[in-house]
Formats: C-alpha cells, structure tokens, sequence
C-alpha cells in the first residue's frame, strides 16, 4: 500500500520528545568556540558622533570588536534590493541595529562587554508609522496598481456606498527558537556554518560576500529550526553572517544566538498595512465595486517588502469575484526593524479590509453577511478570472462554502444565537463564515524552481537532500512519503538528511508554502531517474520481459502475478552490476508570468481554497472573550499526509487568530518596541483554542497541476482566522440597537472589544455612506 | 562548598557554582540541550523540567518548574527529571508517546516543555474537569501546533498513573533538604534550615540580604538585568514558612506555601483565592510560586494582595527580635514598599473566615485569559444584614494605583445601604474617585477605570444567584451569567 496520502507521524517526532533533535540553538561548537553579540542602536535614527569599543576589548574574555570597517568583503545585503548594512554604517535607521560585534569566551561576556561599547548618536526624529511616512513623503516602492472594469460606473449604480479604513497590525514571528547561527572556519579560506534558516542560499552568498570569498568555499547547513513562518527566510541571514565574521577574524568558531528581547526587538515582523476603502452594493449585496488602496510599514530596508504587497494587492478581492476593483500599494519607509515575510506573506493582510466592508454593508442593509459572502463568491465563467486577470481554475469555493455551511450546521445555530442574544444582557454570542482563496507560488518566477540528491545503499535504505528546509512544517514528513512510495519502501527506510548548500544548490528559500510543490517534485524526479534504472536490472535478475509493469512495493520489486525479490537486493544486483544508485532531480513550475506595469498575469501556478466558520461569545462588561467552536473544510488537493496537513491547518489558523486578537506590537515615541517578550507580548495559548473544533478536508479535489494532485497548505489557512474578528463584529452588533455597524480595531483585545462595544473609536473609523 | 541534586536518577555534584547561575544555564551547559530556552522569563514553558522538592507537605509529587529563572543552587537536594530522562532505553514515557501519536509537536521546540507539563498531569489525579487540564498547559506556548494534538495528548495521560519508576520515587519519602552555603567570589547563597541561623547570618552580614523563596520574581531580576547579590537566602528550609492550618476561625497561610497547593487547599476553605489562583500565572510558576513572594514584591499588578486586603487579612512578619502581626490594609506603603523593614521576614498571612453567607469574588482581567499580568484585578466581599443592607463592603483592586488598594469612596457608598442594582450603579460611579490609574500595554485608562467599575457590577449579578460564584470551566470572561436583559 502506498505511504503518500497516509497519516503519519511527524517524522522526528522520537526526537522532538526526547529531547534529542538537535537545533541550531543547542550546538555549542566545537571546544573554543566564541560567542558574538551584536550591539544594537538604543536610537531609531541618528548620525553615530562617536564609537568607542576600546573600554569592551579590555573587558575579560573578549577577542574582538568589530565595527563594518572589519568586514573584509560587502558592507551591504539585502533579499532583493541591496540595501542592508550589515553593520552601522556611521547612520543608525532603527532601535536595535546592529553597530558592532563583540567576539567573546562565553555568552555572558559578549553580553558584559556590548554594553561597554560606547555609542553617542546625534538623535534625529524617527518616521514610525505609516502616516508619518505619508507625511513626510517616505516611501521604499512607487505605487503598484492593479485595477479593473469601471469603477465610476459600478460606484454610480451601487445602492450603498461606503467606506472605511483599517489599520491592520503587524505581527511577531515568536518561532519558539530564536535566531542563531554557529560559523566554523575549514582548511583554505572556506566556512562552515550551521543557520536556523530558511534559505541557506542566500545565507551562503551573504555570508561569502561579506567575507569577500566565492561561494564554493561556503557551505551551509540547515538541521531544523525551531519555527521559522517567514521570518528566517531572508533575515536568518544577518546573525549567520556575524557568526562567519567573528570566525573569520579570530579564527575560531563562533556561534551567535539572540535571547527572545533582542529577537524580538531588532528582528522585522509582519507588515502592518494601512487600508484606505470605498466599495459599492447592490441591494441584494451584490458587490460592485472595490477601490482600495493600501500602505504597508516597511521598515528601515526594503527587505521583502515589494513582493509582500504584490501579495496583497492580489488578496484584496478576498475570494469574491468583483466585477470593478481597483487597487494600490506603497511600501513606506520608517525607523523600525525591516518587516519581512510572514505566513501569508501580506495576502492575510491585503485580505482585511474587504471582510469589514462586507460586515459594515450587511448592518446597513438588513443582511446576513454569511448571505453577501456567499453570493460573491468566485463562481464559473465569467465570474472566475481575478481583478489581475488570472482564470481561477479547478474552483472549489462554491461547492466549500456549501458544504460547510451545512456540516457546521449554520442556519440552526443562527438561529439559536438569535435566542440567547435576546434573553442574556452581559453576553453576546456571534459568527461567521469566513472563505479563503489563496494563490500558490512565489510570485517571481524565477524562483519556482528546486533541485534533491537520492541515494540508495546497497542495503536497501535511502538517503534523501533536497533543498527544502525543515520549520516544523512537516516538509521532511511529507517528501519522505514521496520518496518511500517511489520505491515502494518503508518510511523507516527513508532519511531526509539536513539541508545542505553543498547537496543540492542554488536553492529558493522554504516559502510560499511551496516547499512540498517544489522539492517534492524534485525528490520525485531523482527517486524516478533511479527507479527506471533498477528497473532495467530488475527485468535481468527476475526474468521479466516489460520493465515498465514491475511494481515496486511493500519493499519488494516484483513482476505482477510472478517472482519478486527485495528491494535491497534489487540494489546490490544494480551495485554489482556497476548501474549507479543515485540521482539528482530538479523541477521548475511552469507558466509563472506577472507584468506589473499593467497590473496583468498570472502569478501563481493555482489556487488553494478553505472556509471556517468561527462562534464567539462577548462580555460586555470587560470585553472579554471566547472562541466557543471552529469549524474548518479545507482544501488540500489530494493530502500527501493527511495527518500533517491538519497541523498546519490548525496551527496556521491559530497564529491566525493570535494576529488579529491578542498579539499587540507596541512601540513607544522613540521607536522601542515595549512589548518585546512572552510578557507582555501574548500569542495565544491553549485555553483560548476551543475545545469543539473541526477540522476536514474537502474531498474529491485533486489538484492536476501538482505532485499527488496535493495542494501547497502552509499559508492559506492562516486567512481563515478572519472568522474571528467577523464572529465578534456579529457579537458586539447585538449588544449595539442602532443599525450602525460596529467598528472594531484590530488586534482585537478585550479592550478593543469593549470600546467597540461602547463605540469609542466610532469617530475614528471615518466611514462615509450612501444609500440610494 | 558544593551542593547535590539528582538529576534523571543520578547524583551529580555541583562545585563552585555562582549563585545566580540559573537551573536552565547549568543544565545546556553541562550538555543536556534537550531542554529549551524560549524566552528566559518564565512565561514560554520550553525550559519546563519536574522536580521532588524535599520537605514537601504530604506525598512529594513531581512538579513542573520553569528552569530559565530556576537558580540551580536552589535545587541542593532535589530530585529533578528531565525530557532526557523519561525515556527507558527505547520505550518512550507515555508522555512522550502521547505526544507523537497525536501529532503534538511540530517544529519540536516548545516539545520537551510540554512532555514535561504532561509528565507531571501523568500522576495527577486531580485533573478532572477542563479548566484544570487548560491550566496543566498554559505555561506552553506552541507556535506551531494550535495546542488541538497537545491538548488530546494531555487528556490521554492525565491522571493515568503507571505504575514506573516515577510513581515508586513519590511512594517514598521526600528527600531532607540541609543547609546550603555556597560563596562565588564576591556572591554568596545560603539555605539555612534554622530560624536561629538566619537572623545570625544577617546579622553577621550587616547589610539586609536578599531573600528568595519561588524565585519567580527574583529570577527575572536575573537573566533579564543581569543582577547578583552579595548574599542571597534561600526562604524555603525554613519551618514553618510551610503552614497551612486553620483554627480558631482563623486560616493561617505560610508565607512559604506553593501558589499549586494553596491553590488546592483553599478550593473548599477560601474559595475566592482559588478563584484567582486559577488565572494566576502557569502551573509550572504556581508550581514555586508562594504566597511570600507575591505580597512581599508588592506589585501594584499582584493578583493577591487585593484578594488579601478583601479578606482582612494580616501579615505575621518575623524579625530577628520576634514577630509582629500588620493588617493588609497596612502592609502595601507605596509602589513596589511594603511594611517589612530590612532584614524581616513574612512568616505568614492570617485569614479570618469571611462573614457568614457574604457574597464573596474574585476577578482577573487581562489581555489573554491565561498566563497574562492583570490589566485590573479585583476581589470582592460583601455581606447583609437581615433586612439586606450592607453591613461589610470590602473592594479591592490590583492595576488600579501605584499600590494594591480598597476603592474606599465605592465601599462607603455601599455600606449601610440596600445590596441593589441602584446601591450597586452608585458606587460604581465612585470608583472613578477612587483611582488615577494609569496608560501602559496592558491597557488605557479608559478601560481600567470602566472594567473597574463594571467589575462591582459583575460582582453584583455573578452573586445573585450564588454567593460564591464557581469557577468556569474553560478560560472565560470573568461574568459567569448572563444578566437580566
Ligand atoms: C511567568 C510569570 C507569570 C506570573 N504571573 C503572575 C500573575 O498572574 N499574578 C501575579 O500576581 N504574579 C505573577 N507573577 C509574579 C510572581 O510569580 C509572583 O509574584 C510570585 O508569587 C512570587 O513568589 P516567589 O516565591 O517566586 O517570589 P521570589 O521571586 O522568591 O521573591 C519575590 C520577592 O519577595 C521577597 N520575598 C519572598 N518571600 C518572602 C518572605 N517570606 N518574606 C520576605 N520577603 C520575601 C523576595 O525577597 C523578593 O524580593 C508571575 C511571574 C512569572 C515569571
Ligand atoms: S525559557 Fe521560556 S519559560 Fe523558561
Ligand atoms: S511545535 Fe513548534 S512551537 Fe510547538
């Protein structure tokens, strides 16, 4: 029986309880290893007037202090543009930069001795927030705008006109491993370093470049992380490259690896992004139009900030086909850490607004917003192509929504919310269906593309690279299903080695959610190229005549109805028989086009598609509240490993829901983030996960276009969470007996509830309607 | 000048260690990395380790603890477990193996935390309803899962009991806890196991030392500013400190009791500490956590002191010279000041029973139900003559003043007046003259002060119906009912 399409273990799970998988975090290095600590700006934006690190080199234990004049190669990095100083370059942009490295014997030392490093900065006013930016003309992007239909006519039309803004928050990565790296130097000018990061890539040019070395005398190894969701993709790359320095210039090891306050304080984060909207109605709730324009915080570089709105400038039509929608995006410029990629990678963000415009126009027009959200929904031709111009194939939303509106039992349950609402005064219960369509695929095509390394033993094991890296995401689980069923093996026979620059090279970072697309096609490949070749040994020792029906199965190779023999004898036989045993695989996804001059294209290779329905219960004194069911139908194509696709479900809508109610960012005037701990930083916990939560898959979806017909998972349900703050918007509505709808901010804390509910912020929301 | 603990089974001795080397530290030091460090202030649960603390009242049950703000010279004489140490060769702890079959871990980082979280819940027999195993976990953040797989693997072993290795170590006596007496260069810990000893050391000291016991507070003074004392004493060999009695209509709470087993004791006894203590911190701080600590830091967030100052208790404070006894009322003198003067210690606090049929409660309002610091807290004790005036009005908030405070204004309203939704909407709007509360993270002054005064209000419905209102059974807003609409 084939393993692909199984539940399965997470396959490290015997280590993760045990206490032995290694991270990065837990390698001290070899005996003499060094630590390194960055000294970080205390100032958001200044001219550095003195840099003293003499009183921190005479501390005990320090080998060195080095300042951006120490970097032997490039002074610069950056994903994209190259526009990073790796150290403070006589300027500092953001509270937390990195000014100088200090190279010591033990942890505490480095700590002692950054904070002997003198800094005097000449304090300029930080730009903070996105409307300082505006203000002050600070922007990192030209406008991007993606527009379509006419718009003046749909506005002329509508029945009800409104408008709105939202301010949508940024959000902590809180992997539960922060950013570490260990750097050791090898024999002629080469470098080892072993990153918690999600693209050992680009960890490996920046590291070569900064050392001013090519990059074959760089490896880079990537265990696992413990978490990543974006935020190892690009600024992993940072601490690996200091590590690689404090090597390089003392000649021994070293290791750098953040405590949680400077992780959070100095790391990028998710975008907040500013939403500026206008949206037109029909009576019936038909939407008509959609004017949005957005703005995201980018931070002091530009990082990945430019693909990070084109991602939400595509996700502003949420999953609804709308015939006249225009969009813009601006990345501003600010004195803040450099946001970055986070799960969703600016869709959930662009994907905000237009759920609140659906809920506000439910209220003003007497409607069900379970109703409008439905009958907007993308649908059959011409209600399928996107407001980019990309024909939404193999569309499931229709049939989703109807399926989970009727297993999560929705028209009952309205109805017995109606009740309590009426007969409970403290209390409100609330919810919504909230669909999802999420596009799959790096939106640069170039970066579509991923390379593995098989190699079988003569015992009949097999050892698998690919170039995909391991954050929990179950990416190792899921190939090593991929490569066990090529050949027919069990799991147990299958390793899937640690993710190495010098095994497969070239790589794209392990984002997008495509990390199982990609490698696991290349896997596939690589295992196939082997596969045919044993093949051709197989027809000689079993004596059969047509190759091509031999089944390789339950570790056996055999001719249907006829003799079979082991798999690993089968591999001694192509070993004796001088036939290799190994096999690169490289796949490239096909047909990734995008002109953002015209706002045209197709940027992704297909679609993922969910829906949740979310109840919630309100108190009305405090603003207290609680998430009493989830009801999720996903759409995961074929499930390569069912088991895995449902954590990431779960935990991808729980992140969710800790973004957009209590996680809250708060920096104070001078650009520090206050909030830079578990403290006083609050993902969720387990008790604000309900117990009643369902989670399926939807059935009969095979995806044609991938590996399996499986579907790319990581992101698309994190989108899902909007339920929530829907469920509580309908909540804090039924404490409300005017028929203006609520404006809720977000995060939505228990004190954001409550002013809601008591509309202090109603003023601030600036809506203008029109009914005709 | 060196100290023993048993570590997975094993003696290991422990020479010229600082005294503020933490328990987490020491443990990836000495090679056993499987322990994690999320966050280093207690409130991520991936340092999470169990330990057999001697002396313990009754059985000596494994207990989670948070390693990172855990000094390991604390630890003299303790039986500890770590993820590494459950394990028998390839035979996974049901803990463990609860957790692969559910899919509980992800990226694996918060795991061995969890698994140590479910190895305590493994021998808890208490753990049967859902606001008991929510606690268990709490203490746990996972940034992967969504806690879905955790929280089943929890409920498969909680209460499970095998008879192993580990239950055999809690059927035998905990182990005796002897003085400690480390010096590191300029930093010296002590434990002593005498009163006599202590007060002579202090003496001998001349300066007032630095007193731990659960080292929940202090431990952050630790790894988060780096802090080290010229001598630091070790609270918890003290006899006595330990006490839980009552008599004479009088509880007495040692200022050494473990918020766990407080927790536990004043279920059936005091039913409003419990109340709070269900939203107080995680398992694994309530787990070291004691009384002591939580008055004597003084915190103006606290989520006792207000709860003591509604009970009118009193502090039983011990010096060198004897014991002297403070009201509540008086202990907390300013921000962060309490009524002990240098070198005292708080021996224990004395809770009168509250009065026959008072309606009694207890809130928490933060920004997540579980593991959070108080926005604003509250306890509440109100009781009626016959005729149903109030004849004792006791309101008193944390998060509201630079000091745990009773809303005076609002308690005068009430006194003598009829216990009615209108007596109730009057003092609420007193409240606003009670406090001057203040803007920071946790929230604005609008909402302080307005969750401060629908607090009364809740308290009021909440008690109409029982005058102790039970607990809910998951995390929840404080207002169990609904109210009349
Ligand atoms: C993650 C986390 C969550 C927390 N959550 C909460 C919460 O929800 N609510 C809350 O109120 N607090 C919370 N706290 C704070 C802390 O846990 C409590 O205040 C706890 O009760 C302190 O007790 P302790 O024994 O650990 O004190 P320690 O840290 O040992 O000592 C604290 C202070 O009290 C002094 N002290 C201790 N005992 C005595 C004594 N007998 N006599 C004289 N002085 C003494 C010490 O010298 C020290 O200054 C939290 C802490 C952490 C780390
Ligand atoms: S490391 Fe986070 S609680 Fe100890
Ligand atoms: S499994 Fe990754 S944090 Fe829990």
């Amino acid at each position: 029986m084939s393993v692909v399409g199984r539940p399965s273990p997470h396959e490290s799970a015997h280590l993760h309880v045990t206490g032995a998988a290694r991270y990065v975090a837990d390698d001290p290095g070899p005996p003499g290893t060094l630590f390194v600590v960055p000294v970080g700006s205390t100032v958001a934006r200044g001219r550095i007037v003195r840099l003293d690190v003499a009183p921190a080199c005479s501390l005990p234990g320090v080998h060195a202090v080095l300042t951006i004049d120490d970097i032997p190669g490039d002074r610069l990095w950056g994903p994209i543009r190259h526009d990073e100083p790796l150290l403070a370059d006589g300027e500092v942009h953001y509270q937390g930069q990195a000014i100088a490295l200090v190279v010591a014997e033990t942890e505490a030392q480095a700590w002692a001795a950054a904070r002997a490093v003198v800094v005097e900065i000449d304090v300029e006013a930080p730009v903070l927030t996105i409307d300082e930016a505006i203000a002050r003309n600070a922007f990192h992007t030209e406008p991007h705008t993606i527009s379509r239909g006419d718009l003046t006519g749909a506005f002329a039309r509508a029945d009800l006109v409104i408008s709105g803004e939202e301010r949508i928050p940024g959000q902590d990565h809180f992997y539960l491993e922060t950013q570490a790296a260990l750097a050791t130097l090898g024999e002629d000018r080469t470098v080892h370093v072993s990153s918690s990061t999600q693209h050992p890539t680009e960890v490996q040019h920046v590291v070569a470049n900064a050392l001013g070395i090519s990059n074959h005398r760089v490896v880079v190894a990537v265990p696992r992380m413990g978490g990543g969701f974006g935020g190892k993709e690009s600024q992993a790359s940072p601490y690996a490259a200091y590590a690689a320095l404090g090597a390089w210039v003392t000649g021994r090891p070293c290791r750098c690896w953040l405590h949680r306050e400077q992780d959070m304080a100095w790391t990028g984060k998710r975008h907040p992004f500013l939403a500026r909207w206008r949206a037109a109605f029909a009576s019936d709730g038909r939407f008509l139009g959609f004017d949005i324009s957005l703005w995201s915080n980018g931070g002091w570089t530009v990082d990945l900030s430019g693909p990070v709105m084109d991602r939400a400038l595509f996700h502003v039509d949420g999953a609804y086909h709308i015939e006249a929608l225009r969009t813009t995006g601006r990345v501003c410029a600010t004195n803040l850490p450099s946001n970055t990629a986070f799960r969703g990678f600016g869709g959930p963000q662009g994907a905000v607004a237009i759920e609140a415009a659906i809920d506000a126009a439910a209220v003003w027009l007497g409607l069900d917003p379970t109703h409008i959200r439905t009958m907007n929904l993308y649908g059959d031709a011409p209600r399928n192509e996107t407001h980019f111009g990309q024909i939404i194939e193999q569309n499931q939303l229709p049939r989703l929504a109807r399926t989970l509106q009727e297993s999560a039992d929705l028209e009952a349950r309205q109805a017995e919310i109606r009740r309590f609402n009426a007969t409970s005064r403290w209390r409100k219960r609330g919810l919504a269906f909230q669909p999802v369509k999420f596009g799959i695929s790096f939106t640069a095509s170039l970066l579509n593309q991923a390379g593995a390394l098989v190699l079988v033993y003569t015992d009949g094991t097999v050892q698998v690279n690919h170039g995909g890296t391991e954050m929990g995401q179950g990416l190792h689980t899921k190939i090593r299903a991929v490569a066990a069923d090529a050949f027919g093996i069990e799991r147990d026979a299958v390793r899937i080695m640690t993710t190495q620059t010098d095994k497969v090279p070239n790589t794209s970072a392990t984002a997008a959610s495509s990390g199982s697309d990609l490698n696991g096609a290349a896997v596939a490949r690589a295992c196939q190229a082997i596969v045919e070749r044993m093949r051709a040994v197989a027809a000689d020792t079993l004596d059969g005549t047509d190759p091509a029906t031999f089944v390789f199965a339950n570790g056996r190779v055999s001719i249907p109805g006829g003799p079979s023999m082991a798999f690993g004898e089968l591999a001694r036989s192509c070993w004796a028989q001088q036939v290799s045993l190994s096999s690169t695989g490289y796949y490239a996804t096909p047909g990734i086009t995008y002109d953002p001059a015209i706002g045209r294209g197709r940027p992704f290779f297909y679609f993922a598609f969910g829906g949740a329905i979310s109840e919630v219960e309100v108190c009305g004194l405090t603003g207290e509240y609680r998430v009493l069911r989830i009801d999720i139908l996903h759409d995961v194509g074929d499930s390569l490993v069912p088991t895995i696709d449902r954590g990431q479900i779960e935990g991808g809508f729980v992140q969710g829901m800790g973004w957009l109610t209590t996680e809250e960012l708060q920096f104070d005037s001078a650009g520090r983030l206050l909030t830079h701990g578990p403290s006083t930083y609050k993902i969720p916990s387990a008790g604000d996960v309900p117990t009643d939560f369902r989670v399926d898959l939807l059935r009969n979806a095979t995806n044609d276009k991938v590996i399996r017909g499986s579907k790319a998972v990581g992101e698309p349900p994190f989108v899902l969470a909007l339920s929530v703050p829907g469920a509580l918007r309908a909540a804090i509505a039924a404490f409300q007996s005017d028929a203006h709808p609520p404006f809720l901010t977000l995060p939505a804390t228990p004190e954001a509830v409550l002013r809601a509910i008591e509309r202090i912020d109603d003023a601030e929301s600036a809506e203008e309607r029109r009914v005709s | 000048m060196s100290i023993t603990i048993s570590i997975n089974g094993r003696n290991v001795v422990l020479r010229d260690i600082e005294p503020t080397t933490t328990t987490l530290e020491w443990l990836r030091q000495s090679g056993r990395t499987g322990t994690k460090e999320g966050c280093a202030e207690g409130d991520c649960g991936a340092c999470t380790i169990a330990i057999r603390s001697p002396n313990a009242a009754g059985c000596s049950s494994w207990r989670s603890v948070c390693a990172c703000i855990l000094p390991v010279a604390q630890l003299a004489d303790h039986d500890v477990v770590t993820v590494e140490g459950l394990a028998e060769r390839e035979a996974l702890h049901p803990a463990q193996q609860a957790m692969v079959d559910t899919l509980g871990s992800q990226c694996g980082y918060c795991t061995p935390g969890f698994v140590m979280s479910l190895f305590e819940a493994t021998y808890r027999t208490d753990l049967t309803d859902q606001a008991r195993l929510d606690d268990q976990i709490c203490g746990n953040l996972c940034r992967c899962t969504g806690y879905r797989p955790i929280r089943d693997a929890l409920e498969t072993v909680a209460g499970t009991c095998p008879h192993d290795r580990f239950a055999a170590a809690c059927a035998k006596a905990a182990p005796t806890a002897g003085p400690v007496d480390i010096t590191h260069g300029e930093h010296r810990f002590l434990r002593p196991t005498q009163w006599s000893a202590l007060f002579e050391a202090v003496a001998e000291h001349g300066k007032p030392p630095v007193y731990v016991n659960g080292a929940t507070d202090l431990g952050l003074w630790i790894t988060k500013r780096g802090e080290k004392w010229p001598l630091l004493v070790d609270l918890a060999a003290l006899p006595e400190l330990g006490r839980l009695t009552h008599a004479a209509g009088v509880y007495t709470i040692g200022a050494g009791v473990r918020l766990s087993d407080l927790e536990a004791w004043a279920k059936d006894r005091l039913p409003i500490v419990a109340r709070m203590l269900r939203y107080f911190a995680s398992r694994q701080i309530k787990n070291r956590a004691t009384v002591g600590g939580n008055l004597c830091n003084a915190s103006p967030i606290g989520d006792l002191p207000p709860v003591m100052l509604a009970l009118d208790a009193t502090a039983v404070i011990r010096g060198p010279l004897g014991d002297r006894r403070v009201p509540m009322s008086e202990f907390f003198l300013a921000y962060r000041k309490t009524a002990l003067q240098p070198g005292e210690v708080l021996l224990a606090v004395e809770v009168p029973e509250p009065p026959a049929g008072a309606r009694q409660s207890a809130f928490k309002v933060s920004k997540r139900r579980e593991l959070d610091i108080s926005a604003v807290c509250a306890a509440m004790v109100v009781a009626m003559d016959a005729s149903g005036n109030v004849l004792h009005a006791r309101l008193a908030y944390g998060g509201m003043a630079a000091t745990p405070s009773r809303a005076r204004e609002a308690e005068a309203v009430l006194r003598r007046a009829p216990w009615t939704a209108e007596t109730v909407e009057a003092a609420a709007e007193a409240i606003a003259r009670d406090f001057n509360p203040i803007n920071d993270h946790r929230g604005t002054v609008w909402y302080r002060a307005r969750v401060a005064a629908n607090l009364l209000r809740a308290f009021f419905d909440e008690t109409s119906d029982a005058s102790t209102p039970a607990l809910p059974q998951r995390p929840v807003g404080t207002v169990v009912i609904g109210g009349r609409p």
